[in-house]
């Protein structure tokens, strides 16, 4: 099932979501190379949420362009699932099965072997020093380990592209940290990444981010060069500025 | 009369010990802040302190009344938002008003003063229904509903979780600008930078309180000295550290790593040197003020490895 090598993991140009009158997603263009960390920055309501759904084909866009993991995400959305991973804002295991058990669950229903399986949940909890928890029940993990798990099973049947949505969020300090080596090594094994979330120290820990406001995307660019455009000292600082001065720019009023 | 004050508060969920012994002063009109992850016991906490639960041991008073025989009371003179917008979303945002105010037998007329700079910005969408808002706007209408009986204390379960940088920080300004009113406010929260935005705050974990402190009084009882390192690769950074014979703690932050040293005195040179001869380049070394994260981590560096029970 290997696909030409591609430039980039994620293509989109002028993507676009409307809703009757309202336009959700409003003419985003971007790129993220393979085994990068896109950070996906906005304020709730900017529009993040829709175009990661349209990104993971479970919904259809107005208009636009995208590939994802080299597939067309208006013609291919089917096989386009089968090479990318998705992890939710909600916490989405099953709480009364073991940490292997949903590994292997989740292996089962993107078609891997019983043998494929095996090897990759070992694979995955001995890479991460996971192996102590495999006998364990989801509901006696605590949120860190459980999202910990949850990015694992994302991680099951090799996917091309894994989408995070809010993985961190209320999650201990030290183990936030440790889910965010996860996703460093990831990446450095070819995988790309495309991450949301509230936390502006993790943004900094992203290679480049994007920002949202209103539908529209309104930079894309690495935190360090966003730091240094705008004289700002962190991530957080240049998010008020960016997401402020747009509002002020274009006359948003609470909708 | 002290506005909250727990003692040896314990909370049992089967055999998880969601509150172990705690015990809590805050004093009037303090913003006072409950720090600390899901699972720390900072819900339970306030559930009890507004009469939503009871404690299976401990005692607890609020504006001096007990939070089991006098509940009755002690709820006309409390605010309290729920982490979970609770509000009705069939209403206008002017009918939940309303609403809160009837049921608390006064009017949004009487107490416009108190909700005024918060509830003017959504005032111009008062016929609204408060399903159609946008978080933000939810979450000043839901503030605004808490504050309409004119409350000694506001309890403010996680109000800014989930929430993105502009509207936490507009959160942020109201509660401050609510201290001229000599509210009492007791706010939880996972993000450990919004403790900086408190009076004094309770750094929780795993049902036990590690530290009650002003920021600035915790900050400086954090013991090491800290130092952050940065070279263009971060990632590279934490690992060659942690490799490291001497290394104690390594955090990434943003795109600086914080790093102790077990040793009491050190050389930041020798660090450099360390990491310029395991091939990092541009290595930049200083010595800073420890962040409220930083006191965190090193207060619960001990139970950062799940064991299984």
């Amino acid at each position: 099932m290997s696909q030409p090598e591609k430039a980039y993991s994620i293509s989109v140009e002028n993507l676009t979501k409307k809703f009757d009158d309202f336009v959700a997603v409003d003419k985003i263009t971007f790129n993220v190379k393979k085994g990068e960390i896109f950070g996906f920055l906005g304020a709730n309501g900017a529009g993040k949420t829709t175009a990661m759904r349209m990104l993971i084909g479970v919904l259809e866009p107005t208009s636009g362009k995208g590939e994802v993991a080299g597939f067309d995400i208006f013609k291919n959305s089917r096989k386009l699932k089968k090479h990318i991973g998705y992890m939710s804002q909600k916490f989405s295991l099953y709480d009364d099965l073991t940490a292997k058990e949903n590994m292997r669950f989740f292996g089962g229903i993107y078609g891997l072997t019983n043998k494929e399986i095996r090897n990759r949940t070992k694979e995955l909890l001995t890479h991460f020093g996971m192996e102590h928890i495999e006998k364990e029940r989801v509901s006696s993990l605590p949120l860190g380990w459980k999202q910990k798990l949850a990015f694992c099973t994302a991680l099951m049947h090799k996917p091309d592209v894994v989408f995070l949505d809010e993985p961190t969020s209320g999650v201990d300090p030290s183990i936030r940290r440790q889910f965010w080596e996860m996703i460093y090594e990831t990446a450095e094994g070819g995988v790309t990444v495309l991450v949301t979330t509230h936390n502006m120290d993790e943004a900094e820990y992203c290679h480049r981010i994007s920002m949202m406001v209103a539908g529209k995307m309104i930079t894309v660019d690495t935190p360090q060069n966003l730091k240094d455009k705008y004289k700002l000292e962190t991530m957080g600082e240049v998010f008020l500025h960016l997401a402020r001065g747009y509002e002020k720019e274009h006359a948003i009023t609470a909708s | 009369m002290t506005p909250i004050s727990a003692e040896n508060i314990v909370m049992n969920y089967g055999k998880v010990k969601a509150l172990d012994a705690v015990s809590l002063k805050v004093e009037k009109g303090e913003l006072f802040g409950l720090i600390g992850p899901d699972g720390a016991g900072k819900t339970s906490l306030i559930k009890i302190l507004g009469t939503l639960l009871l404690a299976n041991s401990g005692t607890a008073e609020i504006e001096g009344m007990d939070v089991v025989k006098q509940y009755q009371n002690i709820r006309r003179q409390i605010g309290y938002m729920p982490g979970k917008f609770s509000l009705y979303q069939d209403l206008t945002v002017e009918e939940n008003l309303n609403f809160y105010a009837s049921i608390f037998g006064t009017t949004l007329e009487e107490n416009y003063d108190l909700i005024k700079d918060i509830y003017k910005q959504i005032e111009p969408f008062k016929k609204r229904r408060a399903g159609k808002l946008s978080g933000g706007m939810k979450q000043k209408l839901a503030l605004s509903c808490a504050l309409i009986h004119k409350p000694k204390v506001l309890f403010l379960d996680e109000p800014t979780r989930g929430v993105d940088p502009v509207s936490r920080q507009d959160l942020w300004d109201m509660l401050q600008s609510l201290k001229k009113d000599n509210i009492t406010i007791l706010v939880s929260t996972a993000y450990m930078e919004e403790a900086l935005l408190c009076d004094r705050i309770s750094l929780m974990d795993h049902g036990k309180i590690l530290a009650t402190n002003s920021p600035d009084g915790l900050i400086a009882n954090f013991e090491k000295p800290l130092y952050a390192i940065r070279s263009g690769n971060s990632f590279k950074v934490i690992k060659k550290l942690k490799d490291y014979e001497h290394a104690n703690s390594v955090y990434p932050f943003g795109d600086w790593v914080h790093y102790t040293d077990k040793r009491d005195t050190i050389d930041p040179l020798e660090i450099k040197s360390y990491l310029e001869n395991n091939d990092t380049t541009n290595v930049e070394i200083k010595q800073i003020k420890a962040s409220v994260e930083d006191c965190y981590m090193s207060l619960t560096s001990k139970n950062q490895n799940y064991e299984p029970a």
